[in-house]
């Protein structure tokens, strides 16, 4: 939802600017200081990979919450709502439910089955490397989206709350973000990322709640006031609280919506991310305090944002030109808090503003940390150790401490390459590869997760069919549809070669990916697989066998 | 020990499980609870979905001050998400983890034999 030219200078004053770029500085220097702690209690590849297996339901449950707030849901939602009033909220209805899909089905007997990666559970009763290879790529590629989305987010995002518009700063930025990523992943590990991810749920939390608190005493508490001030503000009247201004304005865009919705809501539980931060727990139980403790702070969120689209579109100007309306919403939030601290020309706006600055620059990194991560230990523990280096050629399946060592540069060749896609990606509208991340995780991940653990009769090329199949007619489907080509808000213009209807391919793709995994299950005929199921049931359900916690 | 007969144990021991009449009232008590509720949450979250698309007419009608149907049933879905995670929560705690832990335990003894 972040997304492209920004020309609205924030922060524009020295003083102002020289407070933001303070407070960033203590935010970098907080997260590097814990990255360094984590760095010392980092001994096993469990400590590496799941942070020892020893972080509370609490802890994980605000660090799952760091992890899925990105910058797009902190300023893009709200944002979205102070444009387009209620439709800007659906998103955000739709990544809340998603939780209670991985609450009931995924995220304890995840927790059980598996061990540092989404590959792990499938490889339990699986052949090791058609399935760990499957896994990872897909892992790998939705985390490169989302991460691109971030990176791409962060350079314009840092310039604007810098009030900095050259081309150079913004991919300076990128770098440094990268580069910050990649030590927080290397050097920090695990549990180093999980408690930058808490700091930042901390902040965030904290950040708007402060904003939203002010908000409503501007309006006595009274939201109708609220919403009444703010349709009349927007100049559309009543429209602007009632479905419409966004989404589904003819049969194809309600189809899309109808789309976008079913990726969003069978997304998260699928999102590899998402999936290994249940492994930082010791048992299923305290996985399932997590989910409950993310979806409470995720949900008290959300309806802050609520607050603060509806209260950006009361108190700003967001009419065409004004810095709102040109920054496609990002600036909402910010110029908000600015506005509620005592406006432009206080101390208190200044303050406010750049506490706010900093708080999405927090969640930038926390969100972009998590991310490499993941992907550097799906490299590292199914490519490399187990498919790569396994078997056939006779070589010795590699240590531990080699798996790590691997682990460690792969965190850094995939910072490398992000930073490398995310420089040249500013000037593309690539807005669409979170909802696109999002589609293939339903398509790809789930299906593969869910038929695992439910259906006896899957196997090995059940599970590749479904991974590649979601993976691949969720992207080819995007690649042809007007995201890419044949609008002017495409990420290729002038050139026109879509065919597909939709922006969101996951009304064709989610049942795609569902109907190969079946396919490939009968075509392929294998019947091994059934033999550990039972195993897999047992271990699933009561976690006998399950990993423990570490032990130092 | 042999990592073969380490293996062989282990199987043993879960099959030792999967036969115990607690396992399959486990899986039943469990999928009694995530099937239906699984139906229901997306159902409701679909049809607030489609009412958005097809009946905004309904979804438009205010019912206090400046609130609509709409923004409620946004609200109630945050509601039914609290609602359904709590007792989910409530659920497992008292009819799911008893039956798990006493299998668990069962799994550990098999293993020693």
């Amino acid at each position: 939802m972040i997304s492209v030219p920004f020309v609205v200078p924030l922060a524009a004053e020295p003083g102002n600017r020289a407070l933001t770029i303070s407070l960033f500085t203590a935010v970098v220097a907080v997260t590097l200081y814990i990255t360094w702690w984590a760095s010392r209690q980092n001994k096993s590849a469990a400590d590496y990979y799941a942070g020892g297996r020893s972080f509370s339901g609490a802890q994980n449950g605000l660090a799952v919450a760091g992890d899925y707030m990105s910058a797009a849901s902190f300023l893009g939602i709200s944002g979205q709502i102070a444009l387009y009033g209620y439709d800007g909220f659906l998103y955000s209805i739709g990544f809340l439910v998603a939780w209670l899909v991985a609450l009931l089905l995924v995220a304890e007997l995840l927790r059980n089955s598996g061990r540092f990666t989404m590959a792990d559970q499938l490889a339990f009763r699986m052949k090791q490397r058609p399935v760990r290879t499957a896994a990872a790529t897909s892992t790998i590629v939705v985390s490169i989206f989302y991460l691109l989305a971030q990176m791409v987010g962060a350079g314009s995002l840092v310039g604007l709350l810098l009030g900095v518009k050259s081309e150079g700063l913004k991919a300076g930025v990128i770098v440094l973000v990268g580069a910050l990523m990649i030590i927080y992943v290397t050097v920090g590990g695990m549990k180093g990322t999980t408690w930058v991810q808490i700091v930042k749920a901390v902040l965030l939390m904290a950040g708007t709640v402060l904003i939203t608190f002010l908000v409503l005493v501007k309006f006595h508490f009274n939201i109708s006031d609220l919403l009444g001030t703010a349709a009349s503000k927007s100049g559309k009247g009543e429209s602007f609280l009632q479905p419409g201004l966004l989404y589904g304005k003819d049969l194809t865009g309600q189809i899309d919506f109808l789309s976008l919705g079913l990726a969003l809501v069978l997304g998260t539980a699928g999102l590899p991310h998402i999936l290994i931060r249940f492994y930082t727990v010791p048992d299923s139980r305290s996985a399932r305090r997590s989910v409950q403790w993310a979806i409470g702070l995720i949900g008290a969120f959300y309806l802050m944002t609520l607050a603060l689209g509806f209260g950006a579109a009361a108190l700003l100007d967001t009419g065409k030109g004004s810095a709102v309306a040109e920054s496609k919403g990002n600036v909402a939030s910010p110029l908000l808090a600015e506005s509620v601290g005592g406006g432009p020309d206080s101390l208190g706006g200044a303050i406010l503003l750049a506490l706010i600055a900093a708080v999405a620059f927090a969640t930038i990194l926390a969100v972009v940390a998590g991310l490499t991560l993941t992907s550097a230990s799906s490299f590292a523990h199914d490519l490399s150790a187990n498919v790569l280096r396994s078997g056939g050629s006779g070589k010795q399946k590699p240590t531990e401490k080699d798996e790590l060592r691997v682990a460690r540069f792969a965190a850094i060749g995939i910072g490398a390459v992000a930073i490398g896609l995310a420089i040249p990606a500013q000037k593309l509208n690539i807005a669409f590869l979170v909802a696109l991340a999002f589609a293939v995780a339903a398509s790809a991940n789930l299906p593969a997760l869910l038929f695992n653990l439910f259906w006896k009769r899957f196997n090995t090329s059940g599970a590749t069919w479904s991974i590649y199949g979601g993976l691949i007619s969720a992207v080819v489907l995007v690649v042809f549809s007007p995201v890419v080509s044949g609008k002017p808000t495409s990420m290729i213009t002038g050139a026109d070669f879509h065919w597909f209807p939709l922006s969101n391919p996951g009304i064709v793709s989610i049942p795609l990916g569902f109907l190969f995994g079946v396919l490939g299950t009968y075509l392929g005929g294998d019947r091994s697989s059934e033999t550990r199921y039972n195993e897999l049931s047992v271990r699933a359900l009561t976690g006998a066998g399950a990993e423990g916690p570490a032990k130092h | 020990m042999d990592e073969e007969v380490v293996r062989e144990r282990d199987a043993r021991a879960y099959e030792a499980v999967h036969e115990a009449a607690d396992f399959r009232e486990l899986k039943r008590r469990y999928k009694n609870f995530v099937v239906p509720w699984t139906i229901a949450f997306m159902t409701w979250y679909l049809a607030y979905v489609a009412c958005n698309n097809w009946a905004r007419g309904f979804m438009s009608h205010k019912v206090a001050g400046h609130v609509n149907v709409a923004l409620i049933f946004g609200l109630l879905q945050f509601l039914s998400t609290f609602v359904i995670a709590a007792l989910y929560g409530r659920f497992a705690n008292r009819k799911l983890d008893p039956l798990a832990s006493g299998l668990n335990a069962k799994y550990k003894r098999e293993r020693r034999r």
